[in-house]
């Protein structure tokens, strides 16, 4: 993150509580996704980095930060969309984990996981705690999430996978 | 050929590898084995869908003719493709979609890894979120093909059948070109051959493990550095680009 000035940084906060739109109990500053703001050229430039290549909320993310930004009479804005450094589930603050978890998503655990799924990681069923957990399907309703269900109280649930 | 002009070729190349399969791979949307299965492949098709956008993009800023990357998706005709054969192949059944992605997922692993020390950011940049995505593509066609090589008589037959059907697609993913050399002079494109040694081993490791036999046809089919397809191109082509040719720059 770079340093903000007073103006930059105003708009940055302004635009640091847009919910996510798949996962509204966090917002694009929670997930990392919403990486600078910079005043270039009379432009405010807002840079943003996908989770995923494909990640189909960043057009409506674009469009939330161009209304909201707008709602305070700012219209000279540029979003710019940045692949460096490429996001990493790490960026999540402890915060958002706190709030996946409460959400029913199991938060990831941490992204040095350079064995994906093994059996020395296991997953936390965020309803009950349990540890006994096991994996139905390594892609979820969305390209960040997991399926899995817990053996215990037996609810199936989401794992925001380590990426 | 410059450098630049060699730059754009690897790019599409890239671009339309990810665009082919991931259209191929969303054909399986709704018609999947169970639900989870619908999820997963229309999930990997979303990944190849955002790489497709990430590389064509980067060509149309590096070919300068103000095209985007809508253009080039939707707009060449077929000899203007380059993707590998392979990704063009239909769905078949379950075990022809999974031995694709086998090949094809456990050489983008290894392609990716390496293409991210690319001297070239973009490529870098694009390659190092694609192996984060790939590695649980590869996961997943690891997985099934031990499940099914190592199933029922009627499920290892069928995966033997399908990795044995696209094996002569496969020699294509290795071809070097002038492309290729031009690149990897400065470093920005990789090279093929320490890739297919790593592709084989871990092909083979899968293979043993899913009772399965390594192919031995010798026979490679090749074509798309050229630009020359296989008939199935020009339906796949007739349905992605239809709303495209017939409402030409429709927006909604």
């Amino acid at each position: 993150m770079v340093t903000l000035n007073q103006q930059t940084e105003q708009v940055y906060n302004w635009i640091s509580d847009i919910p996510d739109p798949e996962i509204p109990v966090i917002t694009i500053k929670d997930l990392g996704m919403l990486r600078n703001v910079k005043f270039e050229n009379g432009n405010y430039v807002v840079t943003i980095t996908p989770t995923y290549t494909a990640c189909p909320a960043m057009k409506m993310i674009e469009d939330q930060i161009i209304e909201v930004l707008g709602t305070h009479n700012i219209h000279n804005v540029k979003v710019d969309l940045t692949y460096t450094p490429a996001w990493t589930s790490d960026w999540l603050s402890t915060e958002a984990k706190v709030k996946l978890k409460k959400y029913g998503i199991a938060p990831p655990s941490h992204s040095s996981c350079t064995k994906l799924f093994s059996a020395e990681e296991r997953t936390v069923c965020p309803r009950c705690n349990s540890n006994h957990t096991s994996l139905i399907s390594r892609f979820g309703s969305t390209a960040c999430k997991a399926l899995y269900k817990c053996d215990d109280c037996k609810e199936v649930f989401d794992l925001f996978k380590c990426h | 050929m410059t450098t630049k002009e060699a730059l754009y070729n690897y790019s599409l190349r890239m671009g339309d590898n990810a665009l082919i399969l991931g259209h191929r791979l969303s054909e399986w949307c709704s018609k999947a084995p169970i639900i989870e299965e619908d999820l997963a492949l229309t999930n990997v098709a979303l990944d190849m869908i955002g790489r497709a956008q990430a590389f064509l993009k980067y060509s149309a800023i590096l070919k300068n003719e103000g095209q985007t990357e809508d253009d080039l998706a939707y707009c060449r005709s077929e000899k203007e493709y380059h993707n590998h054969l392979i990704t063009e192949q239909p769905n078949g059944d379950f075990a022809h979609t999974i031995a694709r992605q086998l090949y094809i997922s456990i050489f983008e692993y290894h392609f990716f890894s390496h293409l991210e020390q690319s001297a070239d950011v973009e490529f870098a940049a694009i390659a190092a979120k694609a192996v984060k995505e790939v590695k649980y593509h590869r996961e997943h066609a690891i997985d099934w093909t031990i499940r099914l090589g190592d199933g029922t008589a009627e499920s290892h037959k069928r995966m033997q059948a399908a990795i044995n059907d696209l094996w002569m697609w496969t020699g294509e993913l290795f071809e070097m070109d002038e492309v290729d050399t031009i690149l990897l002079k400065d470093g920005i494109s990789v090279d093929l051959a320490p890739i297919r040694d790593l592709w084989k081993k871990e092909l083979d490791k899968v293979l043993l493990e899913a009772m399965l036999v390594f192919p031995e046809a010798e026979y490679m089919q090749s074509g798309s550095r050229k630009g020359i397809h296989t008939e199935n191109m020009g339906h796949i082509l007739s349905e992605m680009q239809y709303l495209q040719r017939a409402y030409p720059d429709a927006k909604w």
